[in-house]
């Protein structure tokens, strides 16, 4: 087992809790781990993205070669497009398709529509939409973690106990809500990918 | 029990010192390193031993507490970001002339690419001038293990060890797994030489001597190292010196089974007998190291007409930035074309319509209205200049402020309005946040308080230390204070909330107090946005 995933977003829109649960998930499946993410400055609204390697076998590198990515998986669609140097030959990219616009040179939407459309394998749609439907727009990034989860080698299941070991200092309703959001969002991928 | 976790290098490195008996981690914070103390902080088993954790005023303070702790035989860290270790430099430097007494791990944490950094100064030279060992794991598990073994090397050789990190070992997690049991703690013992400790001109010139002499046992230590490595392969035609995490590109690069003899630098200073015996067995030598060149200019000296040395010194690998594995697989193809076994993707075209998205200050930050008021203040002035300093402000610099002239380390911005001064600008304004002023900026205020220097200083009082992530700040509810009781005038001293609403009321205030032909200070205080939402969750 492998997956080499490059996380990306915009600084405070969740991407690092994505990473924690797959983490954790990983570690409870014995699996090897690398996970590198960038603090600081970049945090201020910027652009973040974390690579996160899992394997069954030992992990050299902490970032992901160029063309080495099984997954490219975004809060938001021109921040997936950042990082398509990595993405693999056989590789999926995951993505938002709620554009979070915070600088005056945003290319135009269907510019980015067009450039992801072009990419053979990808899963984009409305997350933030489809969180609301089940849970909170806050949950858009479980809706996320639900959507890549199809392209991960780790049993959905165990992906839950982490969502659920994760959020239940914070209460039982957090817990359904975040699981809701990610099982939604699961669904959808698998509907896409078909 | 030995337990498996998830843990950040800088996780790790804390975790591992916490087991290995520690007794107080000093710090101030610094991307890549807070994670370090906050970890102290937060870990149940520092807590329940009282290990000392919090923040210092600045690495220097931080160094020398770290240090009394050293002399009376308690294990003792201090953590920092590499450029703290230019503020640590005096302490740092001399605590190998006193030598430790309890463990004392020094933990600079380098930057480079500068992710979040104004350099990218490489900290194994400071361990190189001031002659003692350091470490530099490859990994996380090193990395804990690492804080145990340089506790142990610090007390056996009885002298400071530095361990170098980087950003991408500092904030890439991975499995680390823990000892069985922790330690207990150091008792109080005195060193067994006191004189050493007292740096005074007969006493130095001993130890120096002494240290001077160690530098064989230290050597000795190096290649004996369990870091580092000698791993032999068939095709001699290069030999590979790899430090740090570059070690981890180069197997990645080929899968784990690298066809050339490797060695595996973790511990300083060189173990020049395993560096000899690659040298002499190699046609030519590869070294790929994190930083600057440091390992790879104390082999060239004069060794022009001998084997070919390739690095960045030499241009092979870029002379900047950080390394990852295409650079180090680029590298070794382009040092030696007819390779076989790296591994080679197939590398997809950039996307060619991406912007790029610069960091900013948050909306609903108090540093927004300071600026704002501040811009509007000097639109009337014909050059006026303003002295930024190292914090989430510096931000000011970048659109839609333009706000900033200068930035240049911290504490910098009061001292080089007031040198700008004496040149006879004006208005010279310096603006400093709460946490950076306490660092660094009160000592120069002294200077132009006791000069009447004709500056007006803003002290962006957002309560805390934002830019890392809101540590505590030391200066909390002081800030006035401190500026009166370093004798700046009463009237003066003037303090406003950076809201919005006293827009006009700012920029009358900054006017008055340029106008004002001496040294003034304006507090302009509002709570950071992120600490406000915490605390306002918390409740």
């Amino acid at each position: 087992m492998k997956s080499d995933i490059v996380l990306a977003g915009v600084g405070g829109q969740g991407i690092l809790t994505i990473a924690t649960i797959l983490g954790a998930a990983a570690l409870n499946e014995n699996l090897h781990l690398k996970q590198a993410e960038v603090h600081g400055m970049s945090q201020r609204g910027g652009d973040v993205q974390s690579n996160l390697r899992l394997s069954s076998d030992p992990i050299h590198s902490d970032l992901i070669p160029l063309g080495g990515a099984d997954l490219i998986v975004s809060l938001e669609p021109m921040e997936a497009l950042r990082y398509l140097p990595f993405l693999s030959e056989q590789g999926w990219i995951v993505t938002n398709s709620l554009p979070f616009v915070n600088i005056d040179n945003y290319p135009e939407m269907s510019a980015v529509e067009e450039e992801l459309a072009r990419c053979p394998r990808v899963v984009s749609f409305d997350m933030e939409a489809l969180a609301k439907e089940v849970a909170s727009a806050r949950s858009s990034n479980l809706v996320l973690l639900g959507a890549a989860s199809p392209f991960i080698d780790i049993e959905p299941e165990k992906i839950e106990e982490a969502v659920r070991a994760l959020f239940i200092p914070k209460g039982e309703k957090i817990v359904e809500a975040n699981i809701a959001a990610f099982r939604a969002g699961r669904e959808r991928a698998l509907e896409i990918k078909k | 029990m030995k337990t498996k976790q998830l843990l950040l290098g800088d996780e790790a490195l804390a975790l591992g010192a916490i087991y290995a008996g520690l007794s107080g981690a000093y710090a101030y914070p610094g991307t890549p390193s807070t994670e370090i103390l906050e970890y102290v902080q937060k870990n149940r088993l520092a807590r329940e031993r009282g290990i000392h954790s919090h923040w210092s005023s600045n690495e220097k303070t931080a160094m020398e507490e770290a240090l009394g702790m050293s002399f009376c035989g308690k294990r003792a860290m201090t953590s920092m970001k590499h450029v703290g270790m230019n503020v640590a430099a005096d302490p740092f430097v001399n605590s190998a002339m006193t030598g430790a007494n309890g463990g004392l791990l020094v933990i600079a944490a380098d930057d480079p690419s500068m992710h979040s950094s104004q350099n990218e100064q490489d900290s194994r030279f400071y361990a190189d001038f001031a002659m003692i060992p350091a470490l530099e794991p490859s990994n996380q598990q090193e990395a804990y293990d690492m804080a145990r073994y340089g506790f142990e090397l610090s007390e056996r050789l009885g002298i400071p060890v530095l361990t170098r990190l980087v950003t991408r070992l500092s904030h890439s997690r991975a499995v680390v797994e823990t000892h069985d049991e922790p330690l207990a703690e150091n008792e109080i013992h005195y060193p067994e030489n006191p004189k050493q400790w007292v740096l005074m001109p007969a006493m130095s010139k001993i130890r120096n001597r002494r240290l001077i002499a160690d530098q064989a046992e230290f050597m000795k230590a190096s290649e004996n190292s369990p870091f580092n490595s000698y791993t032999e392969a068939p095709d001699h035609r290069l030999g590979i010196i790899v430090s740090g995490i570059a070690y981890n590109y180069l197997m990645e690069a080929f899968g784990g089974d690298c066809p050339f003899p490797v060695v595996k630098i973790s511990q300083y200073p060189l173990p020049m007998n395993m560096l000899r015996r690659l040298y002499n067995s190699c046609d030519a030598l590869l070294v790929i190291e994190e930083g600057q060149p440091f390992i790879e200019q104390k082999l060239v000296g004069l060794n022009e007409s001998g084997k070919k040395i390739h690095g960045r010194f030499s241009g092979a690998v870029k002379r900047d930035g950080e390394l990852n594995p295409d650079l180090v697989a680029e590298t070794v193809g382009k040092v030696m074309p007819d390779v076989e076994g790296i591994i080679d993707f197939l590398v997809p075209e950039a996307s060619q319509i991406v912007a790029p998205r610069p960091p900013m200050l948050c909306q609903g930050c108090g540093h927004r209205d300071v600026y704002g008021a501040l811009n509007a203040a000097l639109e009337s002035y014909e050059s006026p200049k303003v002295f930024g300093d190292i914090g989430c402000y510096t931000l000011g610099f970048l659109k839609p402020f333009n706000a900033i002239d200068t930035c240049v380390d911290m504490g910098a911005s009061i001292t080089m309005a007031k040198g700008a001064a004496d040149a006879g600008q004006h208005p010279a304004v310096a603006i400093i946040g709460d946490s950076t002023f306490t660092h660094s900026g009160m000592t120069g205020l002294l200077d132009a308080i006791n000069e009447n220097s004709n500056i007006l200083v803003i002290i962006s009082d957002n309560l805390t230390t934002g830019m890392t992530g809101g540590q505590d700040s030391q200066g909390t509810g002081k800030i006035e204070d401190i500026c009166l009781g370093l004798g700046a005038a009463p009237e003066h001293v003037r303090t406003i909330d950076s809201l919005p609403k006293n827009h006009d009321q700012m920029v009358a205030l900054f006017k008055e107090e340029i106008d004002y032909p001496g040294l003034s200070v304006v507090v302009s205080r509002r709570e950071c946005i992120q600490t406000a939402r915490r605390h306002a969750a918390k409740k």
